[in-house]
């Protein structure tokens, strides 16, 4: 089963042109988001990516942009409470 | 919470290979366990006790503390080859590509769940789509109910106290109602239960994509099933499940940042006005008489 949140809603853009092919953003997803098609990356389904980075932090060409962040409520309201970005405030197993 | 650095498992040589993984204890005897039977070196990062994905996200699993740890270990001097296995998952930390550059190693993203460890060991470091991907099936949701229950408990049984300081005023004069008294804890935490029970164990089934619209229809179901629908607590009750249930998102492994803003950009003022629509005709029910 494939769990999908919000519809067009995440902040991730693939420049082509800066592609090398190389497919890390294939591996490093956890949302099966890219697929490598004709020695290019391609977003299959952007609805399935959850703004982690790991694919931003992991291009060599950085030909990928995502403004990474924990889609995380508590998270939200801890960072307008401190005035900051949204910040996880736990810590351990549970959430991060 | 693990000493950071390397450790062995069995007894490995110089072509062993070499996985790293987070000092959250838990995380290394998962990761040790699923591994019994290799001749292999563990390599604990220093992650302040965070599990592997929550210190990438946070940089703690990341690339400058690996390179440190590296260079602690003297890594390099242990082991002839140059290869690394991550986990996957630590790649919202880690760039393979900087590894490579500073250290000479390879980094090798291997599966998410360490319980693939061992078959991604011997089909020659070769991860399958299905080891690549996130799930969140309901063993995992159901181990993260205790995480809510605990969270919300407290403000749960206040805003009942709140409540029932609230309904000894009638128009007749101030008295306490122990019936009453016992409705109001009855509802407040059966909606708390539809929040952080019974949104998350059903989330793939409830219509909606957005965790406080079902969180809501949870609320609702509830008011339904305690015949209180033209009552307070269809706001009330509603309110509480929606909130709560939107606060799973931190656990969810599946919702994005700019997914969660935009629902709370909708949801947060409704619920915030839903209950205290809620407990003014409450209020007015009892005044008015």
């Amino acid at each position: 089963m494939q769990t999908t949140y919000l519809k067009n809603v995440s902040t991730l853009t693939l420049n082509v042109d800066k592609c090398i092919g190389c497919g890390m953003c294939v591996v490093v997803c956890p949302h099966n988001v890219f697929a490598l098609q004709e020695k290019k990356a391609t977003v299959l389904d952007l609805d399935r990516c959850m703004e982690c980075g790991a694919c931003q932090t992991n291009c060599v060409a950085e030909a990928i942009y995502v403004k990474k962040g924990v889609g995380c409520a508590a998270g939200i309201i801890l960072g307008v409470v401190k005035g900051t970005e949204p910040t996880c405030g736990c810590s351990g197993g549970g959430c991060c | 919470m693990k000493e950071p650095g390397l450790y062995a498992l069995g007894e490995p040589d110089e072509n062993s290979p070499v996985i790293v993984t987070a000092n959250y204890k838990l995380t290394f005897d998962i990761v040790r366990s699923k591994l019994v039977g290799f001749n292999l070196y563990i390599l604990v990062l220093d992650t302040k006790g965070v599990n592997v994905w929550c210190a990438a996200g946070k940089g703690t699993f990341g690339t400058d503390e690996l390179i440190t740890r590296l260079k602690a270990t003297h890594l390099s001097e242990v082991v002839a080859h140059r290869t690394l296995i991550l986990p996957q998952l630590g790649a919202v930390g880690v760039a393979a590509h900087e590894i490579k550059k500073q250290t000479g190693f390879k980094v090798v993203f291997g599966p998410v769940r360490a319980e693939d460890l061992s078959t991604f060991l011997i089909n020659e470091m070769n991860a399958t789509p299905e080891m690549r991907q996130v799930r969140f099936p309901l063993r995992d949701r159901f181990v993260l109910i205790p995480v809510e229950l605990v969270g919300f408990v407290l403000p749960t049984l206040l805003l009942a106290l709140f409540l029932t300081g609230l309904s000894i005023f009638h128009h007749n004069g101030l008295y306490f109602d122990a019936h009453e008294a016992k409705i109001i804890l009855r509802n407040t935490v059966l909606a708390y239960v539809g929040g952080v029970a019974i949104t998350p164990i059903c989330l793939p089934w409830i219509p909606f994509r957005s965790f406080s619209a079902k969180g809501a229809l949870v609320g609702i179901v509830l008011v339904m099933l305690i015949s209180a629908i033209m009552t307070p607590w269809l706001l009330i009750m509603t309110a509480i499940s929606s909130f709560i249930a939107m606060n799973f998102t931190g656990s969810s492994t599946y919702t994005s940042l700019s997914g969660v803003q935009k629902e709370m950009r909708l949801a947060v003022p409704l619920q915030l006005a839903a209950l205290v629509m809620g407990i003014v005709w409450f209020m007015a029910l009892r005044l008015i008489g």
